[in-house]
């Protein structure tokens, strides 16, 4: 249990610490001593026997209770002076009443909360833990050296406030910690109010007006969040139901039921479902590192870790299938909406949207297959994303541009970036690699719950197919002879960026290894059974895996395939390049743009049409758990 | 010791059964134009032919993903016809058309470049019609196993205590699958990323660029293909092999006159097609048959 704490405890008050660092040595040196403890910490956690709660009588004890308190009130105060100086009356309205509803209860609660029940370790915190950990400190780590970069050479117009920087990225990972320990809920809302704080703080950190915009709409999306979630305490409080998440999961549907609602839309704000997705597309305005941590391993993990959490409320009521839908709306949309886009970054993040969109369906389905699912495409995601994030930061860098038409010949440009991304591609979509074992697994959950909802996925996962293959293309396509840039990685980000790709490559070939010893140990906390994948099934998985290695294996074939010639491109080639004599003796030049479905799918006109059914589903969500 | 058995059969029929099939269709095809067509056997002349020919390329690792196409095409087919998990064996075929797509794109002329990006939105077009008719399969018979699903028929509707075919608890399903069938083939209206006919401008679209043995895998590849779809389409019938064995040679000539009686549509036309089809009758059997049951 004092792990636990430490764990918690380290990245906050490091955090605070590192707003006093000025030198960059000593910035490294204090992040290196907080970061890798935690990540090992974290990895050793996945050893410890769970479930367990905290004994430690005084944490619930005066001290820390005040201190909390006045600290969720100065957080409420100054989102609510934010709001008051950018004019945002939505902001303080929003702030103001989660500082009132919190004073009130403050003021009405009676009777000391148990010490037992504040904190809460299982398999799910666990894994949540060792996202947070080793993924969130990896990134940490990277944005030593490109945070050095960015101010150093590439943009020297934005002011320099790294020790706020750095501080944020420790605290936010001390709050996620805190958030996915916690069992008490208002221990959990106060740590649910520092990843909103931090990432306001963060999305907005160049400073620019669309940063400031960006910031301050994430900023009023997860408030409202806040207050649902502020709400549900305040519902519980009333109805003197249970003040603890573990009580709460345990206790009779009927009371829980608006709570939970209430909760699960606190999630799904955090999680940047439709109506919310726009709060995660203006976010990476952010640099790069602030990108990857809101994409894969923080914040947005911590509204689908809600939305799991509350699975075995949901399983098979209205208010689940309400969840299930917006969720598989929401993996519609965003996949559909990618196959628009040629901005790297934007395909990345309404891919993040679409596949919080399948986790959140998993909780809304709240069935042990659907639960397993949602556990693994977490575990999955985070990976494959932050190292895809990390790798499109990098060629950002390189060549200026993060359009994906411009990453034509990038396997002969940047040969070892590619092949990162190449790998976390197909970790993201592709046979036999985890996301489609897990998106496997949501189809088998779905299609015994609910039927209907398999077409969401079955359009949505061609989509996916769509605009991930059309990138790999444009990856290995290689167009005249491109010249190598040099120098591609330095030492700190390759090792970092091998680091992500092994772990991806690594928890795709081990995931029954991660379903044996993290995930099903979970699901008999929850005392659910399940048959998941069979046997049989299984080793085929292994055999097409194998069958896939069998590629990389090939390049020792390299150059011996066939005759090296030109491409044809309609005319009579002129030197190695695109450049042809085409009819009349004109010399011409070839040039390739990907497809992307204009005329027939346009990014505004579905996110408008996502965003309307998923409030009226939102609407109706909180009505049916009124009234039932 | 069965599935052995059938792997053995596909991996050695399925190429002669798929390459007679492909001679076949030109014949077909030439008497629908009032030619006398090749011989029967000449695809295997062909790919004989192709093999014995220098191998050009334009990028020394494009034949290696085409390789690997062959590959998947081959263990998916085992794996249907073993009579595995029917949802393993639609991630296999998209993972073999992945394969087939990126080695068009490595392919870099422009031509073969647009064949990729058609192959990319037909692939898009037909692959929610193919896991929704699994999904349909798995509701009539509650299995996802083709062995078991070829064994079970409709379960729900019996006549004379006979067990019908799977084709009457999905007939949406089976009449959207003919049309991605269209689509899957290459076959005219939808002819997109690469044809048989010369088009100005796709030359061979995705295979443009492939020559020599290359170009005689993604042959024998097609082979392998054929069979396992018209697979798929004797599974509706399973319950009664004759009847399954005709439909599914029924249903490979109607493709042959679709595609002599349409003109090539745009690739918009085939995505909106598919997809509306697929939404009317994929999802609307499934509507149905969740209302029924």
């Amino acid at each position: 249990m004092e792990l636990i704490l430490a764990l918690i405890a380290l990245p906050l008050i490091a955090g605070l610490a590192m707003l006093a660092v000025r030198g960059n040595k000593l910035r490294a040196a204090l992040l290196c001593a907080v970061v890798i403890p935690v990540g090992v910490a974290s990895i050793l956690l996945t050893a410890m026997d769970t479930p367990f709660t905290s004994s430690l009588v005084n944490l619930s004890g005066p001290a820390i209770h005040w201190s909390m308190f006045a600290l969720e009130m100065l957080m409420g105060l100054f989102m609510a002076a934010v709001g008051v100086r950018y004019q945002r009356p939505l902001i303080y309205l929003l702030a103001l009443s989660q500082v009132a509803i919190l004073g009130w209860l403050e003021v009405n609660a009676h009777g000391a909360e148990s010490a037992a029940g504040i904190l809460y370790v299982d398999k799910l915190a666990v894994i949540m833990a060792l996202i947070n950990g080793a993924i969130g400190g990896g990134i940490c780590l990277y944005a030593l050296s490109y945070m050095k970069d960015y101010h150093e050479h590439d943009h020297k117009e934005v002011a320099d406030r790294r020790p706020l920087f750095f501080a944020l990225l420790l605290i936010f990972m001390g709050a996620m910690f805190g958030l996915v320990f916690s069992n008490n809920l208002s221990w959990l809302q106060f740590f649910w109010e520092i990843t909103t704080l931090c990432s306001f703080l963060l999305i907005g950190y160049t400073q620019t007006p669309e940063a400031h915009k960006n910031a301050l709409r994430a900023l009023t999306m997860n408030l409202l969040g806040g207050l649902a979630f502020s709400l549900a305490i305040l519902y519980l409080h009333r109805k003197n139901g249970p003040m603890d998440l573990q009580s709460l999961l345990a206790s009779s549907k009927a009371i829980v039921l608006l709570p939970a609602a209430l909760l699960a839309f606190a999630g799904i704000t955090k999680a940047a479902q439709l109506p919310f997705s726009s709060w995660l597309l203006g976010a990476m305005v952010a640099p790069t590192p602030v990108s990857a941590l809101l994409h894969s391993s923080t914040m947005v993990k911590a509204g689908v870790y809600m939305v799991l959490r509350l699975a075995p409320v949901l399983a098979g009521n209205s208010v689940g299938l309400i969840v299930a839908i917006i969720g598989s709306v929401t993996f519609v949309v965003g996949s559909l909406a990618a196959t628009t886009q040629s901005d790297a970054k934007r395909v990345l993040a309404w891919s993040t949207i679409a596949n919080l969109g399948l986790i959140v369906l998993c909780g809304g389905i709240g069935t042990p297959e659907a639960i397993w699912a949602g556990v693994l495409l977490i575990i999955f995601h985070a990976l494959a994303k932050c190292l895809l994030f990390l790798c499109v930061g990098l060629v950002e860098h390189k060549t200026h541009s993060r359009d994906i038409d411009a990453m034509s010949g990038l396997v002969v440009r940047m040969p070892r970036v590619a092949i990162l991304m190449l790998i976390g591609m197909a970790g993201m979509f592709l046979a036999p690699f985890g996301m489609l074992i897990s998106k496997w697994a949501v189809l088998k959950a779905v299609i015994d719950q609910y039927p209907l909802l398999s077409v969401f996925i079955a359009f949505g996962g061609a989509a996916t197919l769509y605009f991930w293959v059309k990138w790999m293309g444009k990856i290995v396509e290689v167009v005249g002879k491109p010249e190598p840039l040099r120098p591609e990685l330095t030492w700190g980000q390759a090792s970092i960026l091998y680091g992500m790709a092994a772990a991806t490559f690594a928890t795709c070939m081990l995931f029954p290894l991660i379903s044996w010893a993290l995930v099903e140990p979970y699901l008999a906390e929850l005392h659910l059974k399940s048959d998941l994948l069979s046997h049989g099934n299984l080793i085929l998985v292994m055999l097409m895996m194998a069958l896939i290695l069998l590629f990389p294996l090939s390049f020792l074939y390299y150059g011996r395939g066939g005759t090296l010639s030109e491409p044809y491109l309609g005319g009579a080639n002129v030197d190695a390049g695109p450049t042809f004599v085409g009819s009349a003796g004109v010399i011409t030049t070839s040039a390739t743009r990907g497809y992307y479905l204009h005329g027939i799918l346009d990014e505004r006109w579905l996110a408008r049409c996502g965003e309307f059914a998923c409030i009226a589903l939102l609407a109706l969500m909180i009505l049916l758990a009124v009234t039932l | 010791m069965i599935p052995w058995l059938n792997i053995l059969l596909y991996l050695l029929l399925a190429p002669v059964v798929g390459g007679l099939l492909s001679g076949l269709d030109r014949i077909i095809s030439a008497r629908m134009q009032s030619r006398q067509g090749p011989p029967i056997l000449q695809p295997f002349y062909d790919v004989s032919k192709l093999w014995q020919k220098q191998t050009l390329v334009v990028r020394s690792s494009q034949n290696f993903f085409i390789v690997v196409f062959l590959a998947a095409v081959i263990f998916t087919g085992g794996l249907f016809f073993s009579g595995s998990d029917l949802l393993l064996v639609v991630f296999g075929m998209t993972l073999a058309a992945v394969f087939f797509i990126m080695g068009a794109f490595k392919g870099s002329s422009p031509f073969s470049f647009i064949g990729a990006q058609r192959e990319l939105i037909q692939v898009m077009a037909y692959e929610p019609m193919i896991l929704l008719a699994a999904i349909g399969m798995y509701m009539a018979t509650r299995s996802f196993q083709v062995a078991e699903i070829a064994g079970a028929g409709d379960h729900a509707a019996k006549v004379a205590g006979h067990t019908l075919p799977l084709v009457f608890a999905l007939p949406g399903i089976f009449l959207g699958l003919l049309y991605m069938l269209i689509i899957k083939f290459r076959k005219s209206p939808f002819d997109l990323s690469s044809s048989h006919h010369a088009h100005q401008e796709l030359v061979r679209g995705a295979t443009t660029e492939f020559s020599g043995r290359g170009l005689a895998l993604i042959e024998i590849a097609h082979w392998y293909e054929s069979v396992l779809f018209l697979g798929w389409v004797y599974l509706f019938f399973a319950t009664l092999p004759v009847l399954g064995i005709a439909v599914a040679l029924l249903v490979f000539v109607l493709i042959i006159l679709v595609d002599n009686v349409f003109a090539r549509l745009k690739w918009q036309a085939a995505l909106k097609s598919a997809w509306l089809v697929t939404l009317l009758l994929g999802f609307g059997n499934i509507v149905v048959l969740s209302l029924l049951r």
